[in-house]
Formats: structure tokens, C-alpha cells, sequence
């Protein structure tokens, strides 16, 4: 498949977004329960939600370049019952809702609202932002996962390695602005980044381990219906591209394809984890936020290299021009 | 229940692509719109087709066979691109099973073409909607066509009548009957598409030359022995001299 940079940041954006979501709403909790101290004022979650937002957004707008018709998008909510996409536009939006109401609760102290005497409102509402959060990780991820003869897209690894990601880049960008606001966190949050690191770097390498055994279930016999074991495309019926040839071919070398899976496997673990260990080591702030950078740069690697690896069996009828 | 579909005999099939340039011609001329088309004659031509013929080579030298095979959409029973759509423009009609989109629903996002294992879903650069083979079904409902003609527009073209056009769930349609006698196969099975158009296998021509085919053995000439057997390479008249 060809990789559409429009998907690619929806995708690792909004990731990010719903990693610092949960981020700040584990600190909450944690905080409540009384494991940790949390931060000294709201202004931790309210601009914490805010950055979520502002990622979250930036994730929407990009996805509506992936549209030919982006006036109709709306469209998309109405087949919710069959489609994981239609699925996805619905909880995207209902969870960004959610995290506006998140961060409004606390920057207008709902915890001690008249309205809800000894309820925590933020704490509800958290929770159910983390049930779309999650919610939305499977829809993003089964969009992908769901296509059958995608073989490479068809494994539950599929949705995992989603969750992951997108946890560790969100934890990670939550790490480096604790950093800048509340540095008591960061050791906490430092923690939670390493394990959905360390979790996210297993989970893609066990599926990139299925992908590299993978035998095609499709070949030019059952294209054609031909049972000749050697067959060859003399023509595709046409010298230019088309849809065909630009939609489902990257068009990048085999060994450029292999670079980009290093760059992204030392992108998205070893080096923002060797980053966020200086970082801590010698307290410098700018180095959490270099990892964020560093590991966010590895994710887009991650993603182009997700959908070029993705093997379509149309390609079998467009191997050849004439 | 109908399901109407194309059966395509690859044993017929000579590769002119006269199905294509049909193709082309009556579904850019629709109530539709129009199907893009840039650069017909220039260097880098590219458009939106509903149909294809590619060419295949089977075989190793010096017995290879080329076979020539048409593709459009298959109107699989089971459409895997239907329920993918999140807007409902794709969707299965249940009076004949044709797969249609609607273009006036269509937001472009080409999930459905990734969602196809065949690759004949075509985004139309134009309109930015997601373009297929309609089976024509704006010919072959129209009353004011004469009725010989309410079929698609490829099959109408194809010179070599290769490709047939009927509902495959009727067990006495000529598809059905085609699909039965000679073999008719579905693409990629291994999907569960169950695509509705099939294919009719090559199968190998062989000629039978009996002897009796080259001389007559009741020659009444030959028998009365008037005329002497002339050789095989002479010159024949028939019934004035004799094989």
C-alpha cells in the first residue's frame, strides 16, 4: 500500500492525544487513591487537556485530507453498525468532548460542585473518556485489522501495537511537560513511559517476526483461475498509472523499505528511552522533550513502514505495464 | 432471488479490449457524469476504468499460452466492500444483487477499494467518488432500448460473444447452464467473496481427423468400379472423379 501522510498523522496524533489523556487521568486517579502526590494545582490537567486537544484536533483536520469529498464527511457517522471507520468518526469526536469536559471540570473545580455534592465529576467524566479512549485505539485499529486479505493488517497485534504506541508517545509527551510544569511527576509518569515503551517495542517486534513468515494466501493461479504453476502478467491493459498502480504500490526500494523498519525500531525505543534516562539523570527538561520529538519522528516511521509493508492482492493483476 | 452477473469464457476471449472502449464510452456518457480521463494521447495517459483486459502468460517456452482476461467488478454475494463504507454509498442491491455505489453519498476515502482483493474499484480523480462496473444498470432496465439490447454495454461489444450477461440463481439461465457445462470458476476463492461473475476455463482444441473424414467410403462410383481410384494427389472434381 501506498502510505497516505494524511493517515499517517491521524493516526500517530491522535495517539499521541489519547496517550496524554491517559496520562493525566492516571496521575488523577493515582492521586486520589493516595499512591502519589499529585499536582499542586488544576493547572496541570487543564493544560494537559488542552495539549490532548489540540493533538486530537490536529488528527481530525488532518484526516480530512485524506477525503475526495471532505463537505460530506458527516456522511460518515450513519453505517456505525458494520463500519470500524464510521465507528472511529463517531468516537473521535465523543472523546474529544470528553477531554474538553475533562479539562473545563478542573480548571472550574467540579470536584467540589454544588450540582454533584461528594461526586467527583472529573473522575467520572475521566472515566468514561477512558473507556472511548480505548474505545477509539480499537476502532483505529481494527479499520486496519478488520481487512481479511491485508494478511500483514489481519492479527490483533494490529489494535495492540495501536494502544501501545499511542500510550507510550502520549505518556512520553506527558513526561516532558510535567517536566515543565510539575516536576514531581515526572518520575511517576517516566516509569509508566518505559513500560508502554518497552510493551509497544515487544508487541511491534512479535508482529513484525508474524509478518516475515507470512506465506500470501493469494497467488496469480487463484487471480486467474489459471492452475499452471508458472504464469506471467504480459500486459495490465493499459501504459499509464492508474487508481490501481498510485493507491497500492509505494514505489520504494526494497532495501529503502528495510532502512525505514531499523530507523523506526531504534526511533521509537532505544533512543527516547536513552533520551528520557539522560533526561532524568541530569534533570534537563529539554532532553524529555527531544525524546517526545525523537520518538514521535520513529512512530511516523513506524506508520509509513505499517501500511508499505501491507502486501495488497490486487497488485498480483498490475505487475506488468505491456 | 436474481443476482444478476457477467460469465466471461476465457476460452473466447481474443483480448481486442472493444469491452473496455465500450465500457468506457456508454459510462461516460451517463446521467452519472462523466468517467476522467487525463492525457488520452499524451505521455503519461491515466483515467478512470470500469473494466480491464490484461494478458497473461502461461506456461514455459515453447509452450506458453497467452490468455486474455477481462476484469470489472465482480458483484461478489458477499461484497466485502459493502459493509466497510461508513457512509452507506456502496451498498448490494437485494432485487439483483448488483453492487453499486452512490455517488452522491461517496466521500472519496477509498476504503473500499482497500477492502477489494481485486482491485476493481477506481476513484474517479474528477469527482473525487469512487467509481464501478454499474453492470450498466441504466441499460438493462431501459424500456425505450429494444429488448435484444437491455444488456451492459460490454457485452453488447465483444465480438467474439465472450462474455454473457444473465441472473446465475436462475438454474435455467444461460450462465447458469454455461457455469455448469463448462466448468465456470469465481476468482480468488479463497476470500469467500463469492463473486458473481465466473470465468470458463481454457480448455485444450484438439482436431479429429478421422479417415472416412478425408475419403468418402460409400463413393457409389467406387464401388462400381467404373472409374479406376484415382491417387490421393491428383486432381478431384467431386462426384466426377473419385478420393
Amino acid at each position: 500500500m501506498r502510505p497516505a501522510l494524511s493517515v499517517i498523522l491521524l493516526t500517530t496524533l491522535i495517539g499521541v492525544g489519547q496517550g496524554l489523556f491517559l496520562a493525566l487521568y492516571t496521575v488523577q486517579v493515582f492521586d486520589r487513591i493516595g499512591l502519589i502526590q499529585g499536582p499542586a494545582n488544576a493547572a496541570f490537567y487543564v493544560c494537559g487537556s488542552a495539549l490532548a486537544l489540540a493533538f486530537l484536533a490536529g488528527g481530525l483536520g488532518a484526516s480530512f485530507f485524506h477525503l475526495g469529498r471532505p463537505e460530506r464527511a458527516w456522511r460518515a457517522v450513519t453505517m456505525w453498525r458494520t463500519s470500524w471507520l464510521s465507528r472511529e468518526v463517531i468516537v473521535l469526536p465523543a472523546f474529544m468532548g470528553c477531554v474538553f469536559l475533562y479539562g473545563l471540570g478542573h480548571y472550574a473545580g467540579w470536584a467540589q460542585h454544588p450540582l454533584v455534592a461528594g461526586v467527583d465529576a472529573t473522575l467520572a467524566i475521566g472515566a468514561i473518556g477512558t473507556v472511548l479512549c480505548v474505545g477509539l485505539f480499537l476502532c483505529t485499529g481494527m479499520i486496519y485489522a478488520c481487512l481479511r486479505f491485508l494478511q500483514e493488517w489481519h492479527t490483533p497485534l494490529t489494535v495492540i501495537n495501536y494502544l501501545l504506541f499511542g500510550s507510550a508517545s502520549g505518556l512520553m509527551l506527558a513526561t516532558a511537560y510535567a517536566g515543565v510544569i510539575e516536576p514531581s511527576l515526572v518520575g511517576f509518569l517516566a516509569g509508566w513511559t518505559v513500560a508502554f515503551t518497552l510493551a509497544a517495542f515487544v508487541s511491534r517486534g512479535a508482529s513484525l517476526i508474524r509478518n516475515a513468515r507470512l506465506k500470501p494466501r493469494s497467488t496469480l493461479q487463484t487471480a486467474i483461475g489459471v492452475k499452471h504453476p508458472r504464469i506471467v502478467q504480459s500486459s495490465q491493459g493499459f501504459l499509464g498509472g492508474s487508481f490501481n498502480t498510485r493507491e497500492f504500490f509505494h514505489g520504494a526500494t526494497h532495501a529503502f523499505v528495510r532502512s525505514v523498519k531499523w530507523v523506526f525500531l531504534i526511533g521509537v525505543c532505544p533512543v527516547p528511552l536513552a533520551l528520557l534516562a539522560a533526561g532524568l539523570a541530569g534533570n534537563a527538561r529539554v532532553l524529555l522533550a527531544i525524546a517526545f520529538l525523537v520518538q514521535y519522528a520513529g512512530l511516523l516511521a513506524e506508520r509509513w513502514f505499517f501500511f508499505a509493508q501491507a502486501n495488497h492482492p490486487q497488485n498480483l493483476y498490475y505487475q506488468r505495464v505491456s | 432471488m436474481t443476482q444478476l452477473a457477467l460469465v466471461i469464457d476465457l476460452n473466447v476471449c481474443v483480448g481486442c479490449h472493444a469491452c473496455v472502449t465500450s465500457c468506457k464510452e456508454w459510462n461516460t456518457s451517463g446521467a452519472a457524469g462523466s468517467l476522467s480521463d487525463d492525457n488520452p494521447y499524451g505521455k503519461d495517459p491515466t483515467g478512470t476504468f470500469l473494466n480491464r483486459v490484461q494478458s497473461f502468460e502461461v506456461g514455459e517456452y515453447p509452450n506458453t499460452q497467452t490468455v486474455h482476461f477481462p476484469k470489472s467488478c465482480l458483484h461478489c454475494e458477499d461484497p466485502p466492500c459493502v459493509p466497510v463504507c461508513p457512509t452507506g454509498a456502496s451498498y448490494k442491491r437485494k432485487e439483483d444483487g448488483i453492487v453499486l455505489v452512490d455517488y452522491d453519498k461517496c466521500i472519496g476515502c477509498k476504503y473500499c477499494a482497500w477492502a477489494c482483493p481485486y482491485g476493481v474499484r477506481e476513484i474517479d480523480e474528477h469527482e473525487h467518488v469512487m467509481k464501478k462496473c454499474t453492470l450498466c444498470v441504466d441499460r438493462i432496465y431501459d424500456p425505450s432500448l429494444p429488448e435484444g439490447e437491455r444488456k451492459p454495454a460490454c457485452v453488447m461489444a465483444c465480438p467474439a460473444n465472450a462474455r454473457l450477461f444473465g441472473d446465475i440463481h436462475d438454474p435455467d439461465s444461460g450462465v447458469s447452464k454455461a457455469i455448469r457445462d463448462n466448468g465456470g470458476y469465481q476468482l480468488m476463492p479463497e476470500w469467500g467473496t463469492a463473486p458473481a461473475n465466473h470465468y470458463l476455463p481454457r480448455h485444450k482444441r484438439e482436431m479429429n481427423v478421422r479417415a472416412e473424414d478425408v475419403e468418402r467410403v460409400d463413393n457409389p462410383l467406387k464401388v462400381d468400379g467404373r472409374l479406376p481410384k484415382p491417387a490421393l494427389k491428383s486432381p478431384s472434381l467431386d462426384d466426377v472423379t473419385s478420393w
